[in-house]
């Protein structure tokens, strides 16, 4: 993980998640390394952005019981995570990672991206 | 096998040298002597000397003042027919079952027209000959080895022949049992080494003399560089490469090369074509390798204004430019109702989607289009079809179909659609263009706000590292040789890409390894052309063949590879993740970011070592984007000063 240096203190915020067991408190800095573990960021990058093999993820991430039903489910170019490869928590971590990820600047003041 | 013809034989010849080497050890005038007294009674030896016996003691010894092999190589000839054929270098690996042309070039030849360049792999040689072409438009040979050569050269040849580019390959072989040398030239010798090849180059000979040498490689010339361009190789016996010319009683010829025109459309199929495009609510043009050039562009620029049709470019080539408000993402074609199709390979994979995530492992196969959407085809790869190798993709049916080069074609068309669009259509064409121009404007805007996300990351994203590049080579003639596939086409997305040579496409076989012979071939036609290279260098692509490298230092290849390290091979990492969840287990990663067996880390590879130990200039690894553009600033004046330069970013995975 020495390559991730992008999380600032908000990666410690954490949010709370009702799962099969009960209430569960998500953790922002376990769902980065949840997020590495699994290969998310393979296809979405390091701050969930997309990429042409995987759409955005962050900011603003889809609703947390879209974003499992998606994730248990998919019959896209995503291939479908069982539980028994990715736990109710390390995604509702992985979720709660994908809430902390900032707005990026607008465009326009980004000077590079205005040539 | 030339030799079979020969009143004396090259093995009898070289016997013959070995007497005579024998001979001339004994002094010339005894030498004399005791020929003669075999001859003759004895006679006083105060005699003159005979004018033979004086000859032998005053004259210039036979074999210092003619060539040993009695007369003219028969590769000088050779040399003479490359020579009529405007081909500027010849990258290559050198090898002893060529040793007889690579004197002849070198010597008699002085090493121009071709000029040989040293390779250090016959993969980059073929590689490079392939970026060359894409950049000047003409083709280079390369000389390799016959078989553990051409094996070698296998992968970049196949690339060469899916990217429809004309290389000459020329590889040497010893043909004559009897005679070659025993041990390894043996073991490098074979009956047919055209047979590595043969599915994937468009034509092959193997000559016996030399005036079939003359036919067979302007043939090979005339073959490869006639629309669909392709590989060709000729394979050259080291006997005849090595013998004298003979006296037939005939004399050698050089054949004149005369361009073939490409195959055109057949006129019928384009007046319906045109009637299908002309009548269409929403046509779409499609295009993969549909410009061989600067013409290319013109052309498709005009179809599609006439029609004003969106034109997904899947770039292959540089076909329509990056800044036309007609150019739109492969999605266009969903709504397209008339959809034609210019030198697209891959003519089911446009108009259908496979999605590898079926049940019990088999992928969905899904359509884009409308059951009633017309499909027309011009595509001369239907005229380069073989049997074996499975390039020519999923089979299409078409409404028409024009096996034909697209470009030749284009003229006609564009004069058939402009015949056969109704008077009532053309208001309804004009607002179908003001409607594209602000889609166009509005997909401009979603394109930089998405390269805005994670633009501080540490590895820098892709996009950051396409528009810190940009900013220090748009002044310039700029010219971008190749590009890693796996950037989720951020250049392409964001550079105002209009000439021909801004972009020059893929590798088309998709045969890792191409990237950095192709950038440094197509970076020494630009160095002539005065244009400024930019490659982006993928990391596992490099590691294939990277003696390259050294070839772009030793020969002054001024070429900027800016790297795309995301030390991985990052496809793989995919599928090793998709086939471990429909298997329902973690994949392993081995303490890698990776699954086991597809990350290139522990240890990270220092591109910029292994490149400034070639004689590169170099710098890495550059993690945080904050120090991308001073590097980049540092390197772009190496550049410009004639030397290659190369930076080691590390980088998102796409």
């Amino acid at each position: 993980m020495r390559m991730l240096h992008v999380f600032g203190p908000v990666a410690l915020a954490a949010g709370l998640l009702l799962t099969c067991g009960g209430a569960y408190a998500a953790s922002a800095e376990k769902g980065k390394a949840a997020y590495l573990q699994h290969g998310c960021w393979q296809c979405h990058g390091t701050q969930g952005q997309g990429a042409v093999t995987g759409p955005k993820l962050a900011p603003d991430p889809m609703p947390i019981e879209t974003f499992t039903a998606f994730v248990r489910t998919s019959n896209r170019a995503m291939p479908p995570y069982s539980e028994a490869i990715l736990s109710n928590d390390d995604l509702a971590d992985i979720h709660a990672y994908l809430e902390t990820i900032p707005k990026p600047a607008d465009y326009k003041s980004i000077p590079l991206l205005n040539q | 096998m030339a030799k079979k013809h020969l009143p004396v034989s090259r093995r009898k010849f070289l016997a013959g040298v070995a007497v005579a080497g024998a001979a001339s050890a004994v002094p010339p005038a005894q030498a004399a002597t005791t020929a003669s007294a075999s001859a003759a009674p004895r006679r006083p030896s105060a005699l003159p000397p005979t004018a033979h016996v004086a000859a032998a003691e005053s004259g210039t010894p036979n074999e210092l003042s003619t060539s040993r092999i009695g007369g003219t190589p028969g590769s000088d000839f050779m040399v003479d027919v490359i020579k009529t054929l405007d081909i500027k270098y010849a990258p290559s690996n050198c090898a002893s079952s060529y040793r007889g042309i690579h004197e002849s070039l070198i010597n008699y030849g002085g090493n121009k027209m071709p000029e040989f360049l040293t390779c250090t792999h016959e993969e980059s040689g073929v590689g490079m000959a392939h970026g060359y072409f894409k950049a000047a438009g003409k083709p280079l040979m390369t000389f390799c080895h016959g078989t553990v050569g051409l094996q070698h050269a296998t992968m970049a040849v196949y690339n060469a022949w899916c990217d429809r580019v004309p290389v000459i390959i020329v590889g040497g072989n010893d043909l004559d049992a009897a005679h070659r040398p025993p041990g390894v030239p043996t073991i490098h010798s074979a009956q047919d080494i055209n047979a590595l090849v043969r599915d994937f180059t468009k034509w092959d000979d193997t000559p016996v003399s030399l005036q079939h040498f003359a036919q067979s490689f302007v043939r090979a010339y005339k073959i490869a560089m006639t629309p669909p361009y392709g590989p060709v190789a000729i394979s050259l016996d080291a006997g005849l490469q090595q013998e004298a010319m003979r006296d037939h009683g005939e004399k050698l010829y050089i054949p004149r090369y005369v361009p073939s025109s490409p195959p055109q459309g057949d006129s019928g199929a384009v007046k319906e074509a045109a009637r299908l495009l002309a009548n269409a609510q929403n046509p779409v043009i499609v295009v993969d390798r549909a410009a061989r050039g600067e013409n290319g562009i013109r052309l498709l620029v005009e179809l599609a204004e006439l029609l004003q049709a969106q034109v997904v470019d899947q770039g292959s080539r540089m076909n329509f430019p990056k800044t036309h408000y007609l150019g739109r993402p492969p999605t266009a074609v969903n709504n397209g109702d008339v959809i034609i199709g210019l030198e697209v390979t891959d003519f089911w994979g446009t108009v259908n989607a496979w999605i590898d995530n079926g049940e019990r492992g088999i992928g969905i196969n899904t359509s884009r289009i409308k059951p009633e959407t017309k499909l027309i085809s011009i595509s001369s790869s239907e005229l380069l079809t073989k049997a074996n190798y499975q390039d020519f993709q999923r089979f299409q049916s078409v409404d028409v179909s024009m096996p034909a080069d697209a470009e030749a074609t284009l003229p006609a068309l564009v004069e058939a659609v402009k015949a056969a669009i109704p008077t009532d259509r053309k208001a309804a064409i004009d607002k179908r263009g003001e409607a594209a121009k602000k889609a166009y404007a509005e997909q401009r805007e979603r394109t930089k706000q998405a390269a805005a996300l994670a633009w501080d990351a540490s590895p820098v994203s892709t996009a950051r590292l396409t528009m810190e590049t940009w900013a220090h080579i748009k002044d310039l003639d700029w010219s971008l040789v190749a590009s890693s596939g796996d950037m989720s086409n951020w250049p392409q997305r964001l550079w105002p890409m209009e000439r021909y040579y801004h972009w020059l496409g893929r590798s088309g076989g998709s045969g890792e390894g191409y990237g950095a012979p192709a950038s440094i071939g197509a970076a020494l036609a630009n160095r002539d052309l005065g244009r400024f290279s930019v490659s982006i260098q993928a990391d596992g692509d490099l590691m294939y063949a990277p003696g390259v490298l050294w070839t772009a230092a030793r020969h002054k290849i001024p070429l900027l590879a800016v790297m795309h390290n995301n030390r991985g091979y990052h496809r793989e990492v995919m599928h090793l993740q998709r086939l471990s969840n429909f298997r329902n287990r973690v994949a392993s990663l081995g303490g890698d970011l990776g699954p086991i067996g597809t990350r290139i880390e522990n240890p990270d590879i220092e591109y910029h070592k292994l490149a400034e130990s070639m004689g590169w200039w170099a710098k890495g690894p550059i993690n945080d984007p904050a120090q991308l553009g001073p590097a980049l600033k540092e390197a772009v004046a190496v550049v410009k000063s004639g030397q290659p330069a190369l930076l080691n970013v590390w980088t998102q995975p796409r």
